[in-house]
Formats: structure tokens, C-alpha cells, sequence
């Protein structure tokens, strides 16, 4: 039987934790299919504790690619790794992360493998009768449903966004294969050198895959308040974002901007303070599991789209939650 | 250097409201616009123009009103223009959508650089740009921020990544996705418009790109739309109002209460990996 197969990142070493979250897609459509799950790993030097935690979150068999040649991605060497995987195993479904380097890797991989390919699923299903993969997608903004099948070519391919997924609780007792796959010098292309890393500026750490986003605009009014974002976002554990409003003043640098020309989030919480909820910015936000608005103007559109809101002058509603949030922990 | 930038015509957005009762997009007009993204890729073009010389060329793929983004993109410097368009076009998906676009390029002749916007904003697959670099077997660069430096065989960019920006060089020929951050988009020229005015842009239809027809249109497409639903996108918000200190201890109270009950106060702040 055809295997169900996630596609694994890491990150200097380490499995991300979107990873752990396919895994838990990957699983649901195994067990309904009855067939087992795999997961591809390509890297260099990844830990056998991080290769066991892929078979504790769910994965029946894990495929590693380790090489010093494959210990950053380029596009062409690590399509190349999948398109001989894909021959040799025929899976029917591939799920990959949503991420820069899964929305690269699988077009490229879906071109050479004549396999049809879904963007940003937010559900995944099979089909009753057909065993077919149903794929369901925001578009237009998040303004619409689409869903998606792929009736006769194979594998079915799918990216979904990163905190869409709950990761199953890990299990320890879960057995499975970790499968070393022969390095073929074939693969590498030369094409693309990666020459280093630089750091996002500023303190704040990406909004792609966080769990909370506190994002201001330009309700803030001037740089320095931007603290107050900054702050807040410390004191849940979140990271910073911001309109693009914001952004073009240079209170926050592009990599946080969150809309239609910057990035769109799924996180667990996201939290708005002055922002007015422009479509674009709202693009960005509609697959966010929960949305708390504070704006002085009862009418802001960020109200139709929030789950919480709050009415209220900026300068004294977030001042007064940090106060709040301290005082709960030095309880 | 010849470049060719991929723009596409998206309905336009920036002045569409939400109905609140339904749900649904109001498009105060239909008409459609470049694909903002896509004006990114055209800058980063011309700059390269501006800074090295070169020609630019622009393909776009759509109906019959698609000639519009041509026209604009000359306007703001591009060289020349290709527009495919043929009924038999209809319905591709990113995979069909990306092998015309290929066969176009072929056409035209493989540049030294193809451009493209990150994604689309109607579509929103970020599939296109990968895939025709597939099709061609060239490199693909994407997400790039900012374009270092340009030699005849190869340039360094910057990739906006998750974890920051990632330095590349990358062999020429090549394709490239850019990021809003590569630069501020120019506005076109008066001189730019009475180009685009005069110039007559060639049309290519399947037949002319040599396009395999089983490769191309809803026919040509491994994927199929089943289901278009409209997601309400109303939350049933709560909604406190802070006048004075009375009723913000009242929303404080609320909204710590909403917090909690939905696990977002872990004590002190649980920051993820
Ligand atoms: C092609 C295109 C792409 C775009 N892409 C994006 C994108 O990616 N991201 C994005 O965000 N925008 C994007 N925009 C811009 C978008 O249309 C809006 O202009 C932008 O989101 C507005 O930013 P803002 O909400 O910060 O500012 P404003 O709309 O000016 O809103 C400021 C808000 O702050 C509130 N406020 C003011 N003072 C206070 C106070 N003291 N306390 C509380 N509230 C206060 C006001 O009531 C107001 O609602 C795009 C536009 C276009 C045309």
C-alpha cells in the first residue's frame, strides 16, 4: 500500500516544530487510509534523538537524506533527493510545510513529478469513496473556500501553514524504521551556493511560526511607543508584528509586516493595537485561531474579524494588561 | 543582460469592503490591476536596467483586458511585452499555468533572469515562480529581499527566511521570487506612457509557444476545484469599551477571563522554540 509521507524540516539540526505538526495531518490520513506514514528528513548531522521524535509524534518510517552538501536547502539538490524518493516508493500523498522552503521545494518536485499540488491547505480529507485527498484552501484573500482534489495523478501534494496543526502528544512506546537513504552524487547542483546567515534585526524573533503575534500600526503614532508593542508581546510570550503602515514609517522592519504584502500567520493569538483592519492587513490574519482588537474607533474594521475587542485608548488599555500580566506572575 | 518579468492581472482589492451580513467581498468596480507583488519584480527589473543596462521583457498570461498590465509595465520602463492568451489556456492550475509560461520563455529566447512577484494576491500559491523554473531546470531563488550584487554569470541575494535573511549566490541563468523589501516601486513615466501607447504587443496562443495540449487549460491540470464555499468572517466579537478607570477594571477583568479560559497566560510568558 502506497504510504501517506510528510516532509521534515530542520533547523540547525533540529526538527522544527511545524515538522511535528504535519506529522499529525500525516497520521489522521494514514489511519483512514490504513496504510503507513513516512516522513523524509534532508540534512546534515541530524541527531538520532530528533529522527526518534518523528516516530514518537506519529511517523511509522523515517527517510533521512545526511550529507554536508544537503546541511542548508537549495531547491534544485533537495528536488532532486525527492524525485528519486517518490520514484522508488510511489507515495499517494506528500504533505509539506507551508514554509519558504516547502512553497519552493514542492512546485519544483510537483513539475518533475507530474503530481498536482495544493497551497496552504488549512483542512486535509479522504474522500469516501474515492480514497481521493480533499484539500481545502483559503483564497482571494481568505475570502473564499476553495476545495481541491486530485483525481488521477500521483502523489497528491499538499502544503499546509505552519500552526494550523496540533502536535500529538509524544509516544514514547511507538516503533517504526529510520532508513538511511544511499547519497547519490547526481543530486548535488552546484547551482546555488549558500553563502550565510544574518539575523533579523531588533530583538524580536519571527512571527511565521509563533504561537502569539502582538502587532501595532499606526495607531501608535511614533516609533518609541513601538515599546509598548515590544512589551506586550515580551510579557505573553509572543513575538512582534505590525501593519504596513507601521512598517513604511520604519517603526518595525518588513520581516514583521503582516498582510498581503507581507506575511500571512496562523498563530494560536493575535493581538492588534491600532491598526485599523485594512483588507490587506486582514488577508494576513483570516486563519488566525483567535484575534483580540484594541482601537480607539468602535467602527474599526479589525472589530468584524476579532474575537475579543476593546474600545479604548491604546496609551492606557495596553499599560494597564502589562500591569495586569506582572502582577499575575509574581503571584 | 535580457530579463523577463511574469506579471499577472489580479482583481483589484484596495477598495473592496466587507458586507457584514454576509460576509462576502464587495468589489466596488471590477476592475483589475498588476498584481501588486508582481510590481516588486518589475522594479527590481528596471533597477537592474537602471544600475547594469538591460532589456526587459514582460509575459502575461490572461484574457483579452491583460494587455492593460503590459502596457503599464512599459510605462514604467520595460522594453517589450508578450501576451498569451487562448481559450484553451482556461481553467490551468498552477502546474498547466507555469508549463505555458515556460514554453513562452522558450519562445522568446532563456534569458540570463526571469523575475516574479512572491505570489499572487488572488491565487495566493507562490507555486508559479518554483514551477516554471522547474520546467526550465533552472535555479530558483525565492523570497529575495535584496540584490547584492550582479556579475555576468551569477548575483548574490539575500532570501527572506524564517530565521532571517539568508545570503546566496546563485548561477546565471536563474529565476527569481522577490519580497516587497527589494524596493520601492517606481511610478510610470510620461515618456514610459507614450511608449507603451505607441508599442504593439505581440499575442501568442497555444499553437505559437508549441504547448503539448494535454498539458495545458482545466484539461492539462492535475488539480480540481470541487467546492467553493464563502467562510463567514464575522467572530461574534466581544466588545468592551474603556471610558474611565470603572469600566476599565470591568474590560480588564473580561478580557484576562477570555484569555484564560483559551490558555494564553502561561505564567511569566511560554516563548516557543
Ligand atoms: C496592494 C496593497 C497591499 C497592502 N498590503 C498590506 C499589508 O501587507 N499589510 C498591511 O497592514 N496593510 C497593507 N496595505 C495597506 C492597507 O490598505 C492599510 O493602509 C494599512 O493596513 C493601514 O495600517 P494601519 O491599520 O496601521 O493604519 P490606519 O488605517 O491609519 O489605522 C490606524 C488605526 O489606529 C487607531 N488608533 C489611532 N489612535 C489610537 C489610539 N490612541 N488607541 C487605539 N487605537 C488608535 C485608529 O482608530 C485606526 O483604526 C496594502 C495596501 C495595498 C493597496
Amino acid at each position: 500500500m502506497h504510504e501517506v509521507w510528510t516532509i521534515s524540516e530542520t533547523y540547525e539540526g533540529r526538527i522544527k516544530e511545524v515538522s511535528l505538526e504535519l506529522l499529525a495531518r500525516g497520521r489522521a490520513l494514514a489511519d483512514t487510509l490504513g496504510v503507513a506514514l513516512g516522513t523524509v528528513v534532508i540534512g546534515y548531522k541530524i541527531p538520532k534523538t530528533e529522527l526518534n521524535s518523528l516516530i514518537e509524534h506519529g511517523a511509522d518510517s523515517v527517510y533521512v537524506a545526511d550529507d554536508p552538501k544537503l546541511s542548508s536547502f537549495t531547491c534544485n539538490t533537495y528536488s532532486n533527493v525527492l524525485v528519486q524518493l517518490f520514484a522508488a516508493h510511489k507515495p499517494q500523498i506528500v504533505v509539506s510545510a507551508a514554509t519558504t522552503t516547502g512553497r519552493t521545494l514542492m512546485p519544483y518536485v510537483a513539475v518533475k513529478t507530474h503530481a498536482g499540488l495544493t497551497a496552504d491547505c488549512t483542512g486535509l480529507a479522504i474522500e469516501e469513496n474515492t480514497q481521493n485527498l480533499l484539500q481545502t484552501r483559503p483564497a482571494i484573500g481568505g475570502n473564499i473556500l476553495a476545495t481541491i482534489k486530485t483525481p488521477d495523478h500521483r502523489p497528491q501534494m499538499a502544503t499546509v501553514r505552519p500552526r494550523s496543526t496540533k502536535i500529538l502528544a509524544p509516544d514514547s512506546s511507538r516503533t517504526g524504521s529510520i532508513e538511511y537513504i544511499p547519497i547519490s552524487e547526481d543530486w548535488f547542483s552546484s547551482e546555488v551556493e549558500v553563502l550565510g546567515m544574518r539575523a533579523l534585526e531588533g530583538q524580536q524573533g519571527a512571527i511565521d511560526e509563533a504561537d502569539i503575534v502582538v502587532s501595532g500600526g499606526k495607531g501608535l503614532k511614533k516609533k518609541d511607543n513601538f515599546k509598548l508593542i515590544e512589551k506586550l508581546a515580551v510579557a505573553l510570550g509572543g513575538e512582534v508584528g505590525a501593519s504596513r503602515d507601521a512598517v513604511d514609517r520604519g517603526w518595525e522592519a518588513y520581516p514583521h509586516q503582516v498582510g498581503l504584502s507581507g506575511k500571512t500567520i496562523s498563530p494560536r493569538l493575535y493581538m492588534a493595537a491600532g491598526i485599523s483592519g485594512a483588507i490587506q492587513h486582514l488577508a494576513g490574519i483570516k486563519t488566525a485561531k483567535c484575534i483580540v482588537a484594541i482601537n480607539s474607533d468602535e467602527h474599526a474594521n479589525i472589530f468584524d474579524l476579532a474575537d475579543f475587542g476593546i474600545v479604548g485608548d491604546l496609551f492606557t488599555v495596553i499599560p494597564e494588561i502589562l500591569k495586569r500580566l506582572e502582577s499575575r506572575s509574581e503571584a | 543582460m535580457h530579463i523577463i518579468v511574469l506579471v499577472k492581472q489580479v482583481p483589484e482589492t484596495s477598495d473592496v469592503q466587507m458586507d457584514k451580513e454576509t460576509g462576502t467581498m464587495i468589489r466596488s468596480s471590477s476592475s483589475s490591476i498588476i498584481n501588486p507583488l508582481d510590481l516588486y519584480a518589475l522594479e527590481a527589473a528596471l533597477t537592474i536596467k537602471d544600475v547594469k543596462g538591460a532589456r526587459v521583457s514582460v509575459i502575461t498570461m490572461g484574457p483579452a483586458g491583460a494587455i492593460k498590465v503590459l502596457k503599464e509595465a512599459i510605462a514604467m520602463g520595460c522594453d517589450d511585452a508578450v501576451h498569451l492568451t487562448d481559450r484553451a489556456f482556461a481553467g490551468s492550475d498552477t502546474w498547466a499555468t507555469s508549463y505555458i509560461l515556460a514554453q513562452a520563455i522558450k519562445k522568446l529566447g532563456l534569458p540570463d533572469l526571469i523575475l516574479c512577484g512572491e505570489r499572487a494576491t488572488d491565487g495566493d500559491t507562490a507555486q508559479v515562480g518554483p514551477a516554471i523554473a522547474s520546467w526550465l531546470s533552472l535555479p530558483a531563488v525565492t523570497y529575495t529581499s535584496k540584490i547584492e550584487q550582479i556579475e555576468i554569470n551569477s548575483i548574490i541575494a539575500e532570501r527572506l527566511i524564517e530565521e532571517g535573511y539568508q545570503k546566496v549566490k546563485v548561477a546565471l541563468p536563474a529565476l527569481m521570487t522577490v519580497v516587497k523589501e527589494i524596493g520601492i516601486v517606481r511610478l510610470p513615466t510620461l515618456k514610459g506612457k507614450k511608449k507603451a501607447m505607441a508599442s504593439s504587443i505581440p499575442q501568442w496562443n497555444a499553437h505559437d509557444i508549441e504547448a503539448d495540449p494535454s498539458f495545458i487549460g482545466l484539461k492539462g491540470s492535475p488539480t480540481r476545484v470541487v467546492k467553493i464555499e464563502t467562510p463567514k468572517v464575522s467572530r461574534n466579537c466581544t466588545l468592551v469599551h474603556v471610558e474611565d478607570e470603572a469600566s476599565m477594571s470591568v474590560a480588564m477583568d473580561s478580557l484576562f477571563a477570555f484569555l484564560n479560559d483559551r490558555d494564553f497566560l502561561q505564567k511569566g510568558g511560554k516563548k516557543h522554540a
